[in-house]
């Protein structure tokens, strides 16, 4: 029963998000500001751990596909494609969801008990259009860029240590990244982080907006906001996987 | 003017208020006073539609709350200024962005006019030359006058204060209460405050209501508060050994 709480409560928040702004102009500059602050100030983490995932799966697939009669293009080939359809965005948005959501949700959670939000209401401001609104519709644009950096990061860190190791020739390397590439996977992909993105957002907002207490509950808030958008990612990463590719 | 007629609300099966009455005139320091837990935040979030009571109606200025349509609701927020007991700044902005956000939502100011009318808020609160501080490196006391500030800000009708001196020195507390009492009658606001401290009852007590346990047992102004022969109310005020034998 709890269950149909919390998803008819989500969903009415959802109507008070979406409800029509007071000044487009002040969320317009809110959009702009969440942008760079959720989504700009993740590059770093994001480049870092790319480069690393890219490095990490092409030795994968060189010991494991280190045979003589598959050629050395599948190694590059498998890496681009478990970079574009699974790790770039379902898996970077996973940990996305670890940073991105416990920092909104800790945000908004703090402005509720410090009746932030309250103030906010009797100014006459609708509080969960001001705060959520922007963050969701920055994260939406913000993360397919993210996840299109991530997949050429990757590749670049797959790249670097295929040369350095010596795992795959550049000429074969620079082949199976091209071979049989299907536009077709990266709009999959690109169709997930917009999802994820407005999950991530939203999920962690409705259990900030909705703390109730102190410290310690906003603390608790950060984590249920972390684990169910976990859930719901990979929730959605089947029924679009299920949808789009099968 | 803020009426309201018999306000009750529940919370789990507890009854919080019980048919509370009371009229707020506009240019007077109206006080709700009582024990922590006897009521007050709640009725205050009544009043100010944070709530919705159980039963019973506010009124403004003859006007019932619950009558008003969306864009009346909206319309009276603008004329309500609320300070709250910790002041309820916006930690990410600086002390000119918190007064300007409700200028930018609700005024076609131009820049300039919006930065003469922040200026002239900040410095009936004294705390000119602090626009661009954040609330992190405010005090206790600057921090209630920039939430003063940031209320009358829209130049409200009615002014709603939580506990505006708590946790304050007492000097700097009669400065709080003196600042509201000021604004009160320069603007001719309809003012609410909460408190349970006799020394803001005592220094700006135009009407005071005293709540026990969610009823409303007294009514009156400072002066009767001394001669008053209620016994809840004289338990609450003479709670001291001292003030016993002062009485």
């Amino acid at each position: 029963m709890k269950l149909f709480y919390h998803l008819g409560r989500y969903f009415l928040l959802l109507r008070r998000i979406f409800s029509k702004p007071e000044n487009h102009r002040l969320y317009f500059k809110q959009v702009i500001h969440e942008m760079d602050k959720l989504g700009v100030a993740s590059l770093g983490i994001v480049a870092i751990i790319s480069f690393f995932m890219g490095m990490v799966v092409i030795i994968h697939m060189t010991i494991n596909m280190g045979n003589p009669l598959i050629s050395d293009i599948y190694n590059s080939y498998t890496t681009r494609d478990v970079l574009v359809l699974e790790f770039s965005s379902t898996v970077l948005c996973l940990i996305l969801a670890g940073k991105v959501g416990s920092n909104i949700a800790s945000e908004i959670g703090t402005m509720r008990v410090t009746e932030q939000i309250d103030a906010l209401e009797t100014m006459g401001i609708n509080s969960a259009a001001y705060l959520i609104q922007p963050k969701i519709i920055g994260m939406m644009l913000v993360i397919p860029v993210l996840v299109t950096l991530s997949i050429f990061i990757g590749l670049a860190g797959g790249m670097f240590i295929a040369k350095i190791g010596n795992l795959v020739t550049m000429n074969d390397f620079l082949f199976g990244i091209r071979y049989q590439f299907k536009p077709y996977y990266v709009v999959y992909s690109l169709v997930k982080s917009v999802v994820f993105a407005f999950l991530i957002t939203s999920v962690s907002a409705y259990h900030g907006y909705y703390t109730k207490g102190g410290a310690l509950e906003v603390g608790r808030s950060s984590t249920l906001a972390v684990v169910y958008s976990m859930i719901t990612i990979l929730i959605a990463d089947y029924l679009i996987t299920q949808i789009m590719l099968s | 003017m803020i009426r309201i007629e018999s306000v009750s609300k529940s919370f789990e099966h507890q009854q919080v208020l019980k048919q509370i009455d009371a009229r707020f005139n506009p240019g007077q320091t109206n006080l709700i006073i009582g024990r922590s837990g006897s009521g007050k935040t709640v009725l205050m979030k009544c009043i100010i539609g944070l709530i919705q009571p159980d039963s019973g109606n506010i009124f403004y200025n003859d006007q019932k709350f619950s009558d008003f349509t969306p864009q009346q609701q909206l319309q009276f927020r603008k004329e309500m200024g609320v300070v709250f007991q910790a002041g309820a700044l916006f930690d990410s902005m600086t002390v000119e962005q918190n007064l300007k956000l409700p200028m930018d939502f609700f005024t076609n100011q131009s820049q300039k006019e919006k930065t003469d009318r922040i200026n002239f808020c900040l410095q009936r609160v004294n705390l000119e030359k602090s626009n661009h501080l954040y609330p992190s490196e405010l005090s206790g006391g600057m921090k209630k006058r920039v939430a003063i500030a940031r209320a009358i800000v829209l130049n409200p009708k009615y002014l709603i204060c939580d506990e505006p001196n708590s946790g304050l020195d007492p000097l700097t507390a009669i400065l709080i209460d003196n600042l509201i009492r000021e604004i009160t009658l320069e603007f001719n606001t309809t003012t609410i405050i909460n408190t349970h401290d006799l020394n803001s009852v005592m220094e700006i007590g135009d009407h005071v209501i005293f709540l026990s346990e969610g009823e409303k047992c007294w009514e009156g102004s400072r002066e009767d508060i001394l001669h008053t022969d209620n016994k809840t109310l004289n338990d609450f005020v003479f709670a001291s050994e001292l003030m016993k034998k002062i009485q």
